[in-house]
């Protein structure tokens, strides 16, 4: 101990204050109120996931210009439960190919995993839940964040596994595809809440919500908002990253071969991932269950307290699962190959070049750069940081300007217009002139090198 | 011993430590390389959460995260990737490497046994003090940016270089441009060959297969619709069964049915 106690007064701390560990006070919840948590939030995923399918259907109706479900009890809300019901009764068909026991582990791994990361989502402030002053989130601990990203880690494997036990081609394509993307994004995803970290000083969820009081983080780690949502939609296998289920090429990827409750469980898990990487993002860059801004000023931070948090939660959740809908709605899936480029050459590294910047502008709050800061708007900003910022802005002006000059320099070349006379075979197939083109004779050389290519088929290779 | 674990810990470790060793059992004699996989992360999702039941959250957390998410997961991509059976390593290529290994193992064991029955511990501190005071995070980044800096930044270096060495070993430069979709289809054009693509397998009324070629307008099958790996292994099929049926389904439509 004194050894860490020297070594402590020898290097400058970036957390000083000891924020290691959790801000949520659990001194006051016996295990029976613990219990009676996990039931909450199992029943609050539950519901969630059968409104949000019902949610999806008619938006995307809408979006389509048509009505969606709208049979099956008011505006078609029960319409879940009967699918639900359907694949209960469903016959659970099994290949004769498959492996009988992964077969089934596999949507048990992530029907299950699936709930865990919920356990540490602060869903409301502290609350009085019969008779003990109790926070509205199942445990904390210092490393809460790094859990999710664990756990979900560990729900891959019920995707791959399904892949291959399947026996079958198309499923191991799906699952082979799953594993490489999950893992690939899941590095940016790990990287994106770094800068989080940086700025809260801690990993443990109710320090990071306690830290965002003042300022959501979504404002001072913009970039790490944007690499995480991109992130997530590919971490959950969504639309237009939905490629490990690509019914346009490899039929419904890993899950094809599987039928009834063992798909269900995989839809299950599917929706109910969604929430969890929403319910991060609110937590890490939205204030969790804070009151947005104006709101939470009213009454000395009244709407912050107790249940109200669990409203706030929920809104903020589900603009996510709005935005998951409406990608889903608009935007086509990508091709595999500028999936992973995008990933690997774009958001990792630019995320990469963010963390270190995030660790500059910490270094400068903590005066490791000198003392000197500017206010502005009553916050006041490190010389340091600001000397950067006007780097970078400089450097995003030169760029942009060089850019408009490339982009005028084709624009001309562009409005040049095409050709007066075109040769309608110059390359070998027939095409139409353009309005205002005048055709040339077909040229004979041209006739006798299209009759030249052997119109007698050839074996493929 | 003064500090045995509390009845919470102790039910956690005699229900855990049982399913640890019999993943451990199933990554030694399980047939299939992916059971073998899965044995294995079992029991390396156990250690962590062992570690994280005694005091040790950052270290459990990160076994998982590292060993099942990252490293098992790529022994899994790797396998389904190449297809590895249970019928590959059949074949003993050193001879008498059985029993040579058994002398070893039991050697090490022997080893083992003596090394660590003799040695004696100091009173354990835990670590529930250094938890609360500096906190666990903050203790272990003082350790490692502090005074392990220099071992954790040679382990670092080392990993890269490995890592770099495998990609230079592995990467193969491309002599000249590739084709990209683009550039095929301009090839296609120009050619005159295929513009609108090769023809599809055979789709039938009730059945279609890729191992059954398209037929051209005049009813002759046509070779390019067929992938040429099933050519090759003589897999391709004859769509006269496919046919037969159809005349007989469009003759049912045509005078009803006669069943």
């Amino acid at each position: 101990m004194s050894t860490l106690a020297t070594l402590a007064h020898g290097i400058p701390t970036l957390v000083a204050d000891g924020k290691d560990n959790p801000l949520a006070d659990f001194s006051d919840t016996p295990v029976w109120v613990s219990l009676i948590k996990v039931v909450i939030i199992f029943v609050y995923l539950l519901i969630s996931t059968l409104i949000v399918i019902w949610f999806e259907r008619r938006v995307i109706g809408r979006m389509q210009q048509r009505p969606g479900p709208n049979r099956n009890g008011p505006f078609g809300l029960l319409q879940s439960l009967a699918d639900g019901m359907k694949s209960m009764l469903k016959e659970d068909v099994r290949p004769a190919n498959a492996d009988k026991f992964v077969f089934t582990l596999a949507p048990l791994i992530t029907a299950t995993m699936c709930f865990v990361s919920f356990s540490i989502m602060p869903i409301g402030g502290v609350v009085n839940l019969f008779g003990h002053r109790t926070p509205l989130q199942l445990t904390d601990t210092p490393v809460a964040v790094l859990l999710v990203l664990a756990v979900a880690g560990v729900g891959i494997y019920g995707i791959v596994l399904a892949g291959w036990s399947s026996g079958s081609t198309y499923p191991l394509i799906g699952g082979l595809r799953a594993s490489a993307q999950m893992i690939s994004y899941e590095i940016a995803m790990g990287l994106s809440l770094v800068a989080v970290f940086l700025y809260s000083g801690s990993m443990s969820t109710s320090q990071i919500v306690g830290a965002q009081a003042n300022l959501w983080f979504i404002i001072p780690a913009f970039f790490s908002f944007f690499v995480y949502v991109v992130t997530m939609v590919g971490e959950t296998n969504r639309l237009p990253f939905d490629l490990a289920e690509g019914e346009g090429e490899i039929v419904g990827g890993y899950f094809t071969e599987y039928s009834g409750m063992r798909f269900a469980m995989f839809f299950l898990g599917e929706y109910i991932n969604m929430f969890t990487v929403a319910g991060l993002a609110t937590t890490m860059f939205l204030g969790g269950p804070l009151a947005p801004p104006g709101i939470s000023a009213i009454n000395n931070g009244m709407f912050n307290e107790g249940w109200w948090g669990l409203l706030w939660f929920t809104i903020k959740l589900w603009l996510f699962m709005f935005m998951f809908v409406w990608l889903r709605g608009s935007l086509p899936r990508v091709r595999y190959d500028q999936f992973m480029k995008f990933g690997w050459k774009f958001l990792i590294p630019a995320t990469l070049g963010w963390v270190v910047l995030v660790a500059f502008f910490r270094g400068a709050q903590n005066g490791w750069f000198g003392t000197g800061g500017v206010t502005i708007l009553g916050r006041t900003f490190p010389v340091a940081s600001l000397f950067i910022v006007g780097v970078i802005a400089v450097a995003a002006l030169l760029l942009g300007w060089w850019w408009d000059g490339r982009v005028e320099a084709r624009e001309a070349r562009a409005a040049q217009g095409p050709p007066a006379i075109v040769d309608p075979f110059a390359g070998g197939h027939p095409v139409p002139p353009l309005p205002g083109q005048t055709v040339q004779e077909p040229s004979y050389a041209a006739a006798v090198e299209s009759s030249a290519a052997s119109p007698k088929e050839t074996v493929r290779g | 011993m003064s500090n045995a674990p509390g009845g919470g810990e102790a039910v956690l470790f005699w229900i855990l430590g049982p399913l640890a060793v019999i993943g451990s059992l199933g990554l030694v004699f399980a047939k299939k390389a992916v059971h073998a996989a899965i044995g294995m992360a079992l029991t390396m999702i156990i250690l962590g959460v062992f570690y994280i039941a005694q005091d040790a959250p950052f270290l459990g957390i990160i076994q998982i995260f590292v060993y099942t998410g990252a490293v098992i997961m790529l022994f899994l991509f790797v396998l389904m990737l190449i297809g590895v059976d249970s019928a590959d390593g059949f074949v003993e290529t050193l001879k008498g490497q059985r029993i040579a290994t058994a002398l070893l193992v039991l050697g090490l064991g022997a080893l083992l046994v003596s090394a660590i029955g003799s040695v004696v511990y100091p009173a354990p501190v835990g670590l529930a003090d250094v938890n609360q005071s500096p906190g666990n995070l903050s203790a272990m980044s003082e350790l490692i940016f502090g005074r392990y800096v220099w071992a954790f930044e040679v382990a670092s270096a080392l990993l890269i270089t490995a890592a770099l060495g495998a990609m230079v070993l592995a990467h193969r430069e491309r002599l000249g441009k590739g084709r990209n979709q683009k550039d095929w289809s301009r090839r296609r054009f120009a050619r005159g060959e295929h513009v609108a693509g090769l023809p599809v397998p055979g789709v039938y009324a009730r059945h279609n297969a890729v191992d059954t070629p398209a037929l051209l307008p005049d009813g002759t099958p046509s070779p390019l619709s067929v992938s040429r790996v099933l050519t090759a292994r003589d897999q391709v099929t004859t769509p006269q069964r496919y046919v037969e049926p159809e005349l007989e389904i469009r003759h049912e439509i045509e005078e009803g049915s006669n069943r």
